[in-house]
């Protein structure tokens, strides 16, 4: 594991509230970090509408949740944030001298004075399908047991796979995968898929091939000690079960938003979200701020331009939190040829 | 207009729909647990209800759009519906939906 960094602010969730902080922090001077378990920026924007659009965006009268991403992304450019994708925020600890330390799934280690919570609803995470003990065959291996993600396909090499689901992933895992399996078997609850044309006439022709066996069914119980699965129980939609040898499976049903670790990090939680004060945006523990969908106030709207005030406001109590003795100087970034030098436009 | 929805406990209620309101919408604020992560988009397939006693057949078929995003939720059955794609009207009245598995 490498050294920890060190920063000012350590922000969980890279969604558009989490940026506009960066972009409120910077005009302070203050640096950031960013962590979220997606694998890009933009939260509920990005992830669930990149094409919809929005018309409540002060001064936008239109733009698209992928576009609003993107504005955000080169707003916040000129303060240099460090994303770390792909990393779930798991354990906060306080330190000796009044920092925290926040450390990730992946090892990493970020030691910052202030730690900006801007979770939305929590951490986008895989569906899990409503399989009986299910549990206990996930992170069973390489390539044996529950999977909701590729990471190396050679692990695959040889086994029985059983992929479910009818969108792209499913789909593209079929295509990837058949070549190097002893078996590979596709179920889903119709005889029709979501996925792309292109890859529902591959997935056909493997079939043809007897490269690949499809049902529409549903996987109703998987077999085999925890840790080594041997085979499941498919059902049909007429309610036919038979049972059949696989050594993994992979199911693809999309992502869904659950909490996460965040319910564990000791902060004061009213029905899954964060109460603050408003003039600051701190949470009950003081040094943890919390912005966007994830707070909890009278009044409280989850929008947008909510979670943009908020993070203005934050970054005002936050500047004071990492820089005790200084001295904060209200300015307007139209007037002010310091903030301009920082947006590097002067 | 009612719905009688069935929530992932077993237990019946008994809701008054409004007209042009989705069943999403009204389980929702009839406090069942129903995540609708998407607020009703059509793009998450968490507000997945099975339609139940013959309503199924009752309503109006659903979208091509629907029946796409139907491919992302779990335990998946012939009478799944996404309940923020179900618009509560005169003819939906007494309608049998029960939440699906999370
Ligand atoms: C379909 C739809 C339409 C909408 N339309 C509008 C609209 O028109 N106008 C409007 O103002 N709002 C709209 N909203 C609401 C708006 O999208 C949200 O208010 C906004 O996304 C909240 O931003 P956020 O940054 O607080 O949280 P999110 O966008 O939810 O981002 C939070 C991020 O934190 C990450 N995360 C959480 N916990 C962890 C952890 N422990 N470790 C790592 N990462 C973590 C998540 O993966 C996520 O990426 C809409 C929402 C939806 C779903
Ligand atoms: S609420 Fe998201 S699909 Fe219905």
């Amino acid at each position: 594991m490498s050294a920890a960094i060190e920063t000012d602010v350590a922000i969980i969730g890279a969604g558009p509230i989490g940026l506009f902080a960066v972009f409120e922090l910077g005009l302070l001077d203050l640096k950031c970090h960013l962590i979220d378990i997606l694998d890009r920026a933009g939260g509920q924007c990005t992830e669930l509408y990149p094409e919809k659009p929005i018309y409540d965006i002060p001064g936008l009268p239109i733009v698209t949740g992928q576009e609003l991403v993107n504005r955000l992304l080169e707003q916040v450019k000129p303060f240099n944030p460090q994303f770390h994708f792909g990393e779930m925020a798991t354990r906060l600890e306080k330190l000796e001298d009044g920092r925290w330390k926040l450390a990730t799934d992946a090892g990493t280690e970020i030691i910052a004075g202030v730690v900006v919570i801007a979770a939305g609803a929590g951490s986008f995470m895989p569906k899990r399908p409503p399989v009986p003990g299910i549990e206990a065959f996930e992170n069973a291996g390489d390539g044996v047991g529950v999977h909701y993600a590729v990471r190396k396909m050679e692990t695959f090499r040889g086994k029985n796979i059983l992929i479910a689901g009818g969108g792209d992933s499913a789909l593209d895992w079929v295509i990837n995968l058949a070549p190097l399996a002893k078996s590979l078997t596709l179920v889903h609850h119709r005889d029709g898929f979501r996925a792309a044309a292109h890859s529902v006439n591959q997935m056909r022709e493997l079939e043809a091939a007897g490269k690949v066996k499809f049902h529409v069914a549903s996987v109703k119980a998987i077999h085999g000690e925890p840790g080594k699965m041997t085979g499941v129980t498919l059902a049909g939609h007429d309610k036919s079960e038979w049972q059949q040898d696989a050594d993994a499976f992979l199911p693809f049903f999309g992502l869904t938003i659950k909490l996460g670790p965040i319910a564990e990090f000791g902060i004061n939680l009213h029905e899954n979200l964060i109460p603050v004060d408003t003039a600051r945006f701190e949470s009950q523990t003081p040094g943890i701020f919390a912005i966007g969908d994830i707070n909890t106030y009278a009044g409280k709207l989850k929008l947008i331009l909510s979670g943009f005030h908020e993070a203005a406001l934050m970054a005002q109590a936050a500047f004071h939190v990492c820089r005790p003795n200084e001295k904060l100087r209200f300015q307007y970034t139209t007037s002010s040829s310091n903030l301009q030098k920082k947006l590097g436009v002067s | 207009m009612k719905i009688i929805a069935t929530d992932r406990n077993g237990k019946v209620h008994e809701l008054e729909g409004r007209d042009g309101w989705s069943v999403m919408e009204i389980l929702r604020d009839g406090g069942l647990d129903i995540a609708a992560e998407c607020g009703g988009a059509c793009a998450c397939a968490t507000c997945h209800v099975y339609v139940n006693d013959g309503w199924f057949e009752k309503l109006p078929a659903p979208s091509e759009a629907e029946i796409d995003m139907l491919d992302m939720a779990l335990a998946v059955e012939p009478n799944s519906r996404l309940s923020c794609q179900v618009i509560c009207s005169d003819e939906t009245d007494g309608i049998k939906v029960t939440v699906a598995p999370e």
